[in-house]
C-alpha cells in the first residue's frame, strides 16, 4: 500500500433544511482497501458517499482524489476522476437494454456521431459474461430482468470504464445467498487490481469479512474507523448501535447485545 | 374455477411464446403488428361500409395528405411525451405561426419576390424553435409543469395568432408555396415518384444489408436470411403500392397522374429524421432514458434540463413544418388554424402505442396513431355521420386503444 491515499474526504457537512445529514466527517481510502462505511439507516452513509459520487453537493469540506484537491459538482466530474457507483437503487433505466444502460451518458459512436449499437451490445457482452455466465438476454428492457441480472448490469456499468473507487451501495441487498457471493469474489478480485472500494452498508455481516477497515456513522456524525483485525464483530456493533468507541464502551453497554 | 383457470394457462403460454417467437424471428415489436392488423381492419370495414369509395385513389391521395399536419406534430408529441411531460399548446403554436408566416408573406415582404417565401419559412421555423425555447426554459429550467406551461401556452399562442391581424384572415399565398400544401399542383409526378419509390427501396434493401454485415462483425444476433426477404418484400410493397396508388389518381379533367403529394414527402422526411433521432443519437437515447428513469438518467451525468429544453424546441419546430402546410394549404392564414389540434396529436400518440407514464414510445407508432385517426374521421365524412359523432366514436376509439395498450403490456 503506498502512502497516499486514493480518497480523502476532509470535513465534509451537508445539511437538508432542519437536518444536518452529514457533520463533519472525514474518511480516506488507500488503493486495494476495502472500507465498510456502516451505520443505521439515516446515519449519513449514503449522503456521504453521494458527495463523492457527485450526486449531491457537499455544503463544506474537501475531496482530494491522490492528494490532489478534486472539483466534483456532478457525477460526470467524478467519473473523469475515476469514481464510479453503484447505487442502492441500482440506478438503471427500466425501459433501456443491458448496453443502453451501461453506456447512459458514455455512448460509443460510430464516426458519424450516431450510436453505435452493435458495438456496446459486443462490450457488454463481454463485461457481463464475466459476471454472469448465464446472462444472454442482453437486448430485453431490463424491466424484463432478474434483481441479479440488474445487478449485474449495474456492476458492469461500474467497473467497465476502468474504475479506480468504486463505491458499492447495498450492493447485495436483494440478492440470492448465490448471486452474494458472487459480488464478493468480485470484490475480492477488484481489490486485488489496485481498486479501493468504498462497501456501505447497514448490517455489519455484509461487509466485515471483506473490509480491511470500517468506518461507522451515527446522526450524521463519524463514531470512528477501525481496522478489522483489530476489532470484533461486537465491537463494531457497538459502535453502530451505541456510538461510542470500543475503548469507551463499559459492560453494561455491551450486556443488551447477547 | 380451479379447472378453467389451469386449463386457460396452457393456451395464454402458447400464445405467448408464438409472441415471442414471432418478435425474435422477425426482430418487430408485436405491438407495432396488431396496429398495422388494426389499421388494416378499419380500412376493410370503411371500404365495405362506403360501397368501396373509401379505398379509391382519390380517397387514400386526400386521407394521405389529410394526416401529414397531425402526423408530423406527433412525431415530437412522442418525445415530449416518453421524456414524461406533454405538451397541450401545440394547436397554438401552430396558429400563431402559421399567422406570422401568412402575414409576412402576404403583407410586409414583396407579392412575387422568389426569395419571399423560403424567407417565411425560415422565419415561422426560427419562431417556432424560440417558442419551445420559451416553454422548455420554464419547464427545465424554472421547474414549472410542463402541464402548466403548455396549457398557459394553449392560451398565449391561440391569442398570439388572433392579434397578428386582429383576426383577419390573411390570403392568398405565393403561387410556388401552395405545392407545399398538396393542392392541385402539390404533387411530384408520374415519373418522379417512380424514382423515388425506387429510390426508397434500394435504401431498404442497403440498410438492411449494411446493419446485417455490422451485426456479424460484432457476433451479434441475426435474423434468419428468410425472415430479412420476407421484411423486402413487404416493404417494397408498401412503397410500391403506394406510388400506384398515388399515380392513380388523375388531376380534374385529365390524366395526368398526380404523384406523391409534397406534404406527404415532407411527413416522409420528418418521421426519417425523427426516427433517426429517437434511435441512433445520443439526444434520442437520453429521452427515453429520462422517460424510464429520471434519477438515474441524472446520476448517468445527463444533463436533464437541456435534453428537456431541446424536446420542447423540437416540438416548436414540428409546429411550425405543420403550419407551413397548413396554410399552404388552405392557401391562407386564419385565426383558428390548428384549433384543438392538440388533443388530435396526443391522441394520434397514444393510439400509436406511446406510454403516458414516459419511458416508452416510437415515431413509427405515433404515424399509424395519426393515419388510424385520420381514417375513422375520413370514413365517417364519407358515410356522412355528424360531427357530433364523429367526436364521440373517435374518444371511444382513443379509450379502446389505450385499453388494449395496457392489456398488452400486463400479459407480457
Amino acid at each position: 500500500m503506498t502512502d497516499i491515499p486514493l480518497i480523502e474526504m476532509r470535513n465534509i457537512s451537508k445539511r437538508f433544511g432542519g437536518l444536518q445529514a452529514v457533520d463533519d466527517v472525514s474518511i480516506d481510502l488507500y488503493p486495494g482497501e476495502v472500507v465498510g462505511v456502516l451505520g443505521h439507516n439515516g446515519a449519513g452513509k449514503s449522503v456521504l458517499m453521494k458527495t463523492l459520487s457527485g450526486a449531491i453537493p457537499p455544503d463544506s469540506g474537501d475531496i482530494r482524489v491522490n492528494g490532489e484537491t478534486a472539483d466534483i459538482g456532478n457525477p460526470r466530474d467524478a467519473q473523469g476522476y475515476g469514481i464510479e457507483t453503484i447505487y442502492q437503487t441500482l440506478a438503471l433505466a427500466d425501459n433501456l437494454d443491458a448496453p443502453g444502460n451501461l453506456f447512459l451518458g458514455r455512448e460509443i459512436l460510430t464516426r458519424f456521431g450516431t450510436l453505435d449499437a452493435d458495438a456496446m451490445e459486443a462490450e457488454t457482452r463481454k463485461v457481463v459474461h464475466r459476471l454472469n455466465p448465464n446472462f444472454t438476454n442482453l437486448k430485453d428492457p431490463v424491466r424484463n430482468m432478474s434483481g441479479g441480472q440488474r445487478q449485474s448490469v449495474a456492476i458492469a456499468r461500474a467497473i467497465y470504464f476502468n474504475a479506480r473507487i468504486l463505491i458499492m451501495d447495498e450492493p447485495t441487498a436483494a440478492l440470492g445467498p448465490q448471486e452474494t457471493a458472487m459480488v464478493a469474489e468480485l470484490i475480492k478480485q477488484l481489490k486485488s487490481e489496485g481498486i479501493g472500494i468504498f462497501l456501505i452498508s447497514h448490517d455489519i455481516h455484509d461487509v466485515f469479512d471483506l473490509a480491511d477497515r470500517v468506518t461507522v456513522l451515527k446522526n450524521g456524525r463519524k463514531v470512528g474507523t477501525r481496522k478489522t483485525s483489530e476489532v470484533t464483530k461486537d465491537q463494531v456493533l457497538g459502535m453502530i448501535i451505541l456510538g461510542k468507541l470500543p475503548e469507551e464502551e463499559n459492560e453494561n453497554d455491551v450486556k443488551g447485545f447477547h | 374455477m380451479n379447472e378453467q383457470t389451469t386449463a386457460a394457462r396452457p393456451k395464454n403460454q402458447g400464445f405467448k411464446n408464438a409472441v415471442l417467437a414471432l418478435e425474435s424471428t422477425f426482430g418487430i415489436d408485436t405491438r407495432m403488428l396488431a396496429m398495422v392488423g388494426a389499421l388494416l381492419i378499419i380500412w376493410i370495414i370503411l371500404a365495405v361500409m362506403t360501397d368501396g369509395i373509401f379505398l379509391t385513389p382519390r380517397n387514400l391521395y386526400n386521407l394521405a395528405v389529410q394526416s401529414t399536419v397531425v402526423g408530423i406534430m406527433a412525431t415530437g408529441m412522442v418525445l415530449v411525451i416518453v421524456a414524461r411531460h406533454i405538451d397541450l399548446s401545440v394547436g397554438s403554436v401552430l396558429g400563431t405561426t402559421g399567422m406570422v408566416i401568412a402575414a409576412f408573406q402576404v403583407e410586409v415582404f414583396p407579392i412575387g419576390a422568389f426569395w419571399n417565401w423560403p424567407l417565411t419559412i425560415v422565419i415561422g421555423l426560427a419562431l417556432g424553435a424560440l417558442i419551445g425555447c420559451w416553454q422548455g426554459y420554464w419547464i427545465a429550467y424554472r421547474g414549472v409543469p410542463a402541464f402548466v406551461v403548455t396549457l398557459a401556452g394553449f392560451l398565449m399562442f391561440r391569442g398570439g395568432a388572433w392579434l397578428i391581424t386582429e383576426g383577419r384572415t390573411v390570403a392568398p399565398m405565393d403561387v410556388t408555396y401552395q405545392v407545399l400544401g398538396g393542392g392541385i399542383n402539390g404533387s411530384i409526378g408520374f415519373f418522379w415518384s417512380w424514382v423515388l419509390g425506387i429510390l426508397a427501396l434500394i435504401a431498404v434493401i442497403a440498410v438492411s444489408m449494411y446493419s446485417r454485415a455490422k451485426h456479424r462483425k460484432y457476433g451479434c444476433r441475426v435474423k434468419p436470411m428468410w425472415a430479412e426477404v420476407v421484411l423486402i418484400l413487404i416493404a417494397a410493397a408498401v412503397i410500391l403500392g403506394f406510388v400506384e396508388v398515388m399515380n392513380s389518381y388523375y388531376k380534374p379533367h385529365t390524366e395526368i397522374p398526380r404523384g406523391i403529394p409534397v406534404p406527404v414527402l415532407i411527413l416522409i422526411c420528418v418521421v426519417l429524421v425523427m426516427g433517426f433521432v429517437s434511435k441512433v443519437t445520443k439526444f434520442g437515447r437520453y429521452v427515453f432514458a429520462m422517460g424510464g428513469n429520471p434519477e438515474a438518467a441524472e446520476l448517468s451525468g445527463i444533463d436533464v434540463k437541456k435534453t428537456t429544453l431541446m424536446v420542447f424546441v423540437v416540438m416548436g419546430v414540428l409546429c411550425a413544418i405543420a403550419a407551413v402546410i397548413t396554410t399552404a394549404r388552405l392557401n391562407a392564414g386564419t385565426n383558428s388554424m390548428g384549433m384543438l389540434a392538440e388533443l388530435s396529436v396526443i391522441a394520434a400518440a397514444v393510439i400509436g402505442g406511446t406510454s403516458l407514464a414516459g419511458g416508452i414510445g416510437s415515431v413509427v407508432g405515433a404515424i399509424l396513431g395519426a393515419v388510424v385517426m385520420q381514417s375513422l374521421e375520413n370514413g365517417m365524412v364519407l358515410l356522412s355521420v355528424s360531427s357530433a359523432m364523429r367526436q364521440v366514436i373517435i374518444g371511444l376509439v382513443l379509450i379502446a386503444a389505450v385499453w388494449f395498450d395496457s392489456m398488452y403490456r400486463r400479459r407480457r
